[in-house]
């Protein structure tokens, strides 16, 4: 399982691989924004994505939309976590065909809920 | 001065010149004088009133200028202090977090392994020689953990004192939160003394809203204030 973080802030993406470890996944990588995250998911063998929405360069619903656009991206599960709260934007990233949506601050153990069910309605 | 109260004295007055009567003519032109000097000084008042709060504007102008000029650049150098002061106590911390993790982990197995020999050990299930071997593992779990828990106290000393960051932040942002205020009293004088009119229409929002402010973000009840309401939104769409 190969994860891909994306956050513009490095203490973040720090904060998420420790708690991704915590939960047993150890394959992780890095990216900054959506313009370098793309690539490393066009690359492929990234089976989930992490992703803040506001960064610059491109942001995490614009990132979620062009992977949904992507025919061979277009299953990877997505967890949002982010700041952004209003209704109107949860509900975008919804219809954007977001997997989960944590806002921060959160919990490890929002974190691991949320993860697991993704993959429970993955496996199911 | 009324228009009646004009009249009734030319009346007098043509009435005293008439009647020769000096005197009252006299009195008379007085009291006109009087009156019309009273319009001027009205008018001189009202105009300097008018210079007061032009100067007064100048003087706001000149506040917002050198506002513009030293304060606002100097409170920008201030938030990026800011920044970086909170990046480096975070990445500190999670280095020793990162750092002592492992420790910790390493220290729970030891003790767990040493657990269960040491269970087999009072169960008299074990031979001599392994006995033997336990003691000396013992020995060297005492002489590791001391070191690593050494460490670990060295660490959150670190991660302590990573924190003092807060008191200096804290003076920083008090710091630009007064000038704001400033700037916010100066530009409302000015546009007081302008005559526009405050009206409080809310800016089209153009850019992400970002974290929602408690109290600030969440009057217009469109504001997620926990993961549990953020759920709740989205199984009520089918989530």
């Amino acid at each position: 399982m190969k994860i891909l973080i994306v956050d513009d802030f490095s203490t973040m993406r720090r904060i998420v691989k420790n708690l991704l470890r915590d939960l047993g996944f150890t394959n992780t990588v890095e990216a900054d924004d959506g313009k370098s995250a793309l690539p490393i998911l066009e690359k492929g063998n990234i089976d989930f994505l992490v992703t803040d929405w506001n960064m610059p360069g491109m942001t995490g619903i614009d990132l979620l939309k062009a992977v949904r656009a992507d025919p061979n991206l277009a299953d990877l599960p997505v967890l949002m976590v982010t700041a952004e709260a209003k209704r109107e934007q949860i509900i975008m990233a919804a219809q954007a065909g977001v997997n989960g949506y944590v806002i921060k601050p959160f919990t490890a153990a929002t974190l691991k809920e949320k993860i697991d069910k993704i993959f429970e309605r993955i496996d199911g | 001065m009324s228009k009646e109260r004009r009249l009734a004295l030319a009346k007098k007055l043509v009435d005293a010149l008439e009647h020769d009567d000096e005197m009252g003519v006299e009195g008379l032109l007085n009291e006109i004088d009087a009156l019309r000097e009273n319009r001027l000084f009205q008018e001189i008042g009202r105009l300097t009133r008018q210079l007061h709060d032009t100067m007064a504007s100048f003087t706001v102008d000149s506040k917002i200028t050198s506002m513009t000029e030293y304060d606002i650049p100097d409170a920008k150098e201030r938030l990026k202090y800011v920044m970086t002061m909170t990046e480096e106590a975070a990445d500190k911390t999670l280095n020793v977090v990162e750092e002592l993790m492992p420790v910790s982990q390493q220290l729970n197995h030891q003790a767990k392994e040493l657990q269960d020999k040491w269970s087999r050990f009072l169960d008299r299930e074990m031979p001599y020689q392994e006995f033997k071997d336990m003691s000396q593992e013992l020995s060297e779990h005492f002489q590791s953990s001391k070191k690593s828990l050494e460490d670990v106290e060295q660490g959150l000393n670190d991660i302590l004192m990573a924190q003092s960051f807060q008191d200096i932040t804290g003076q920083i942002i008090r710091r630009v939160i007064t000038l704001v205020q400033d700037l916010e009293t100066s530009m409302v004088e000015m546009i007081r003394l302008s005559g526009a009119s405050l009206d409080h229409q809310k800016l089209e929002e153009t850019e992400l809203p970002g974290p929602a402010v408690p109290g600030v973000d969440d009057k217009e009840g469109d504001v997620a204030h926990s993961q549990d309401e953020v759920d709740d939104l989205l199984s009520s769409l089918g989530f």
